[in-house]
């Protein structure tokens, strides 16, 4: 490495951790509520436990948003949609995966249509136990993913960029053809 | 030269003290919706964090109308900012006319929505044709009261309608004089402010925010930056054409402290219309793209004919 490209991964260095302490204290959630962890969402949003206050808050879209929220099973089809949804973020983005079913499959260990390991087709930033996960473990799973942006840990977007191959032969191996295109362009 | 020079410098001071203070506000606000609603709300300077991180995430774009119109859009609304009076301070005299404003921010308006529609998603053109139909709502009864003021006060600078307005304390505020046209202003105001009932062009749980579905990053980070501004300005048109302007609190001799009172006087009324509006954007539900026009071609127009005629033809509130 010469002196010029030391001293611009330094610069950009020195930037991310800047940038880090406002990614970590404002995190905009793109809900993909298709399980049924998603119904401990409203609680950890609303009066009782307030995510507000840790600077998350609900986006529409997924070009606005910093996290995907994969709350529960995900089938073959609603996979492709997970991906569609998550190559359309920008970077720095991040994904909160909630219960067993993301892990291994969960109740739906032997079900055809679901696919059993989330992390063979996407990064995982945080994993949030429980079937399905408490409000308090929902909190605590936002803080961990705070904590980890702030250590500069939460790369997961990262490992998705240098591991694209692999991670793109798994997704056409289970979904038969992607297709990663700008709809509105062509 | 010299006379210019510090023209420009005072509308920068402004431009930054707007962007500081609608940001600072419209946190606090944040709160106290939190409150309003059991929670305990977020840090007051959360809407700069969100701002930051907007501006330091990768941006994408969808061709040169869409990059082009962002910045075409918030330079229009800081342009609007630079020639807003201030406190009494005219940044540049005699430049103060209400329907500079009007125009100008309409450049700004126009640019976003070039912008978003350049993006090609249909859901940001369903949004930008809502936005711009609505304009067309609150516009007519907002300009009717107005133009009957500026005909009743034989003068269209913002900055001499607020001073007409400081002359005898509290009664010559157009508050007391017009308080049909006040009330036609606030409704026609929370149309400008895109506040709940006539928030239907961004609509997040119908059509995925309207002009905003295809921002992400640098281009959110600047239509915030935009949004704040163009607050800004539509509540200080508010205040300054209704609630007096920039009075002063505390009376006396001293003309410094007379003129600090002032200041807060202004920035007190300006927090009042915010937070109000805020709360009430909290308590209501949202309307349809249709009964918005049709509400606002009922009820205020009506109200604005009416102070109109009063204006006009009884001489009541000149």
């Amino acid at each position: 490495m010469s002196k010029k490209e030391r001293a611009v991964a330094k610069r950009k260095k020195k930037w991310d951790g800047i940038s880090n302490f406002f990614r970590a204290n404002s995190i905009w959630m793109l809900m993909y509520c298709t399980g049924c962890c998603a119904i401990e969402l409203p609680q950890a949003m609303t009066s009782k436990y307030d995510m507000e206050r840790l600077g998350m808050g609900p986006m529409a879209t997924p070009r606005q948003a910093d996290v995907i929220l994969v709350t529960g099973y995900l089938s073959v089809k609603t996979l492709r949609r997970v991906i569609y949804a998550y190559e359309q973020m920008g970077e720095p983005k991040y994904l909160v995966a909630f219960g067993p079913c993301t892990i291994n499959g969960g109740i739906y260990y032997d079900a055809h249509p679901v696919i059993k390991s989330l992390d063979q087709y996407l990064p995982i930033d945080v994993y949030i136990a429980g079937c399905m996960p408490k409000p308090e473990a929902v909190m605590n799973g936002f803080q961990d993913l705070i904590d980890m942006i702030k250590r500069k840990e939460a790369n997961g977007w990262r490992k998705y960029q240098e591991n694209k191959e692999w991670y793109r032969e798994n997704q056409i191996h289970a979904l038969g053809e992607l297709r990663i295109k700008d709809e509105f362009h062509e | 030269m010299i006379t210019i020079i510090i023209s420009i410098l005072i509308a920068l001071g402004i431009l930054v003290f707007a962007f500081l203070w609608q940001t600072t506000l419209s946190g606090i606000t944040r709160k106290i919706v939190g409150r309003y609603q059991k929670r305990y709300g977020p840090r007051f300077y959360q809407n700069f964090r969100d701002i930051f991180k907007a501006l330091s995430k990768r941006g994408i774009t969808h061709g040169w109308v869409y990059s082009f119109g962002v910045i075409m859009a918030v330079g229009g609304i800081m342009a609007t900012v630079m020639f807003l009076p201030l406190f009494g301070i005219v940044p540049f005299p005699g430049v103060d006319n209400f329907f500079i404003y009007v125009y100008l921010f309409a450049v700004g308006m126009l640019g976003m929505a070039m912008s978003a529609v350049g993006s090609g998603n249909p859901l940001a053109g369903i949004g930008v044709m809502r936005a711009l139909t609505q304009m067309v709502g609150y516009e007519v009864p907002f300009m009717i009261v107005v133009l009957a003021m500026i005909y009743g006060h034989g003068t269209s600078s913002l900055s001499e309608l607020a001073a007409i307005q400081q002359t005898s304390g509290f009664l010559s505020w157009n508050l007391v004089k017009m308080p049909i046209g006040t009330i036609v202003g606030f409704i026609c105001l929370l149309g400008m402010l895109g506040k709940k009932p006539f928030e239907t062009f961004i609509a997040p749980a119908e059509i995925a925010s309207g002009p905003m579905v295809e921002y992400g990053g640098k281009q959110l980070g600047m239509l915030m930056i935009m949004h704040e501004l163009a607050t800004f300005i539509e509540i200080s048109l508010f205040v300054n054409l209704f609630l007096g302007g920039a009075t002063p609190i505390v009376f006396g001799e001293t003309t410094v402290l007379v003129g600090l009172s002032s200041v807060v006087g202004f920035l007190l009324k300006y927090s009042i219309v915010y937070i109000v509006s805020a709360l009430i954007s909290n308590a209501l539900g949202r309307f349809k793209i249709d009964q918005v026009i049709k509400y606002f071609y009922k009820v205020p127009i009506v109200l604005a004919i009416i102070q109109a005629l009063i204006v006009v033809f009884l001489g009541w509130g000149v």
